[in-house]
């Protein structure tokens, strides 16, 4: 099966061109928590493509019946069912991880990204589509998270993925922890760095003067 | 039929939270038993940390954690008295909501407003059924949040065994440090009574000096955690004061209490052990 231009567009487009986080800033406030470790990292990224493949899949599915007066409502219900199962699972089958993410799964539900997909894209586009819209999305955000856990691990702690690069004067070793790599600030510069950096090289995406 | 009228918009509404409800009720149900079963490994691993049992950052499957309690008793002590409550099974204490003793502010030094009147306290036992080690559950506040652990103390009653946090939200890499292991490290045979029983041991600004007359009681601080090292040191006074354990470790130390032994209770089914795991198992089949 040769896949159309614009299936192809809606899962490539967001993986750079019309990014979640660096394009369409959404989905901020949970790339600042999570980011601490790559371990966490991955994982929301994954729960956050889950959910908004299967919530762009739902909701494209249904979007011919579904009453435009309750839309959104029933976007969220679709979204909220879908998050209850991610956390459910990761509870049951990852439980250092559910700790470590505490309520920031619970937290998807309030991603701009996952609603932001189904009001902008899967309301009015076929199954196929909003299921590459949703796991292209995910994706684009999981590589901002993943980027910016890299280096607030390996700074913060002097780890990557838990296992020790730079050994830290608190075990004993040479390494002095970067205090704000650990805390949200360090995401905010970070985010805010590879914005920059993506517009400087990409002309395109600069707003018009 | 147009999709804005009521009926088609009431239809669309219910039909979607009926799925949706099956959808939720279905994973909550079918995933609640091995979510149990993680819950109760998590703690289990978390006392046997404490203990000593287990290195700090080792884990457990659930049955080398069964096979560990297996030498271990669950008592259930009244803080006031200091005597063991026989007439209630441990499982029973979560759920007792008259278990609360209110503090005055004065004893409240660990800045939690109130504790159970009956805890309980994990004791462990080697191959000859002489006690080892004593695992006391601790809470607290530290500098931004309540501090969950335990402390253990040697079979002496004296001397610390081991302090482990296993709940907090204190600042990464300040704070913080108090779960790791590396620090918790540094309370392991410190002393922690005077010789009047009453608590000593505290954590100092800085790094202990050796030639210091309690340096046994001192441990180092962890450097920009001043205050969460405060939260501990009273954390830890409050429970082995008068208002915490104090009067369970007195009866114990002049022999008035006499722990049951593991061997002893092996026909008591009640405890956790394999009994309770069995059951888990069936719910989660």
């Amino acid at each position: 099966m040769k896949l159309s231009e614009q299936s192809k567009d809606s899962f490539i487009k967001p993986l750079f061109k019309n990014n979640p986080i660096f394009v369409q800033i959404l989905g901020v406030c949970s790339s600042l928590a999570v980011t601490t470790s790559l371990r966490t990292a991955l994982t929301m990224a994954l729960a956050v493509t889950f959910v908004t493949a299967f919530s762009n899949v739902g909701v494209s599915l249904i979007r011919k019946v579904i009453p435009s007066s309750i839309r959104m409502i029933v976007e969220m219900t679709i979204i909220a069912t879908l998050v209850i199962l991610v956390d459910q699972l990761i509870k049951a089958f990852s439980y250092d991880l559910s700790k470590q993410l505490s309520v920031y799964v619970g937290l998807i539900i309030t991603n701009c990204i996952v609603m932001g997909r189904a009001e902008a894209f899967a309301i009015k586009n076929n199954v196929g589509d909003s299921l590459l819209d949703g796991i292209g999305n995910g994706i684009g955000y999981g590589m901002v998270l993943i980027v910016v856990a890299f280096f607030r691990e390996l700074f913060g702690f002097g780890k990557l993925f838990g296992v020790v690069v730079f050994p830290t004067v608190q075990n004993g070793g040479w390494y002095v922890p970067n205090g704000i790599m650990v805390t949200a600030p360090a995401a905010f510069f970070l985010i805010g760095g590879i914005i920059w950096l993506v517009k400087t090289y990409n002309k395109d995406m600069q707003d018009a003067e | 039929m147009s999709n804005e009228s009521i009926t088609k918009t009431f239809t669309v509404a219910t039909l979607l939270a009926i799925v949706c409800a099956i959808i939720v009720s279905l994973s909550d149900v079918s995933l609640k038993g091995l979510q149990r079963q993680n819950q109760e490994l998590d703690k289990q691993t978390n006392i046997l940390r404490a203990a000593g049992l287990v290195e700090l950052n080792e884990k457990v499957t659930a049955a080398q954690a069964a096979e560990l309690f297996k030498k271990s008793v669950t008592l259930v002590v009244d803080l006031e008295t200091g005597e063991l409550v026989t007439d209630v099974e441990p499982y029973e204490l979560a759920s007792d909501k008259t278990n609360v003793r209110s503090l005055s502010k004065d004893d409240d030094i660990a800045g939690i407003g109130t504790t159970p009147q009956k805890q309980l306290v994990y004791a462990f036992y080697d191959e000859n059924d002489s006690l080892q080690t004593l695992a006391l559950p601790i809470v607290g506040t530290g500098l931004w949040s309540t501090l969950y652990g335990f402390l253990s103390l040697n079979s002496d009653l004296e001397t610390v065994r081991r302090l482990v946090f296993y709940e907090h939200g204190e600042t990464p890499g300040l704070g913080g440090e108090i779960s790791n292991p590396a620090w918790a490290s540094k309370w392991e045979g410190k002393v922690a009574f005077d010789a009047d029983g009453a608590p000593i041991i505290r954590v100092i600004k800085g790094t202990v000096n050796p030639s210091d007359d309690d340096a046994n009681s001192q441990v180092d601080g962890i450097s920009g955690a001043t205050l969460t090292g405060k939260g501990v040191t009273n954390t830890v006074a409050f429970w082995l004061g008068d208002n915490g354990y104090g009067p369970f470790l007195k009866n114990l130390r002049e022999g008035k209490l006499q722990l049951p032994v593991p061997s002893a209770q092996s026909e008591r089914p009640s405890e956790s052990g394999e009994p309770a795991e069995a059951a888990q198992n069936a719910a989660a089949n």
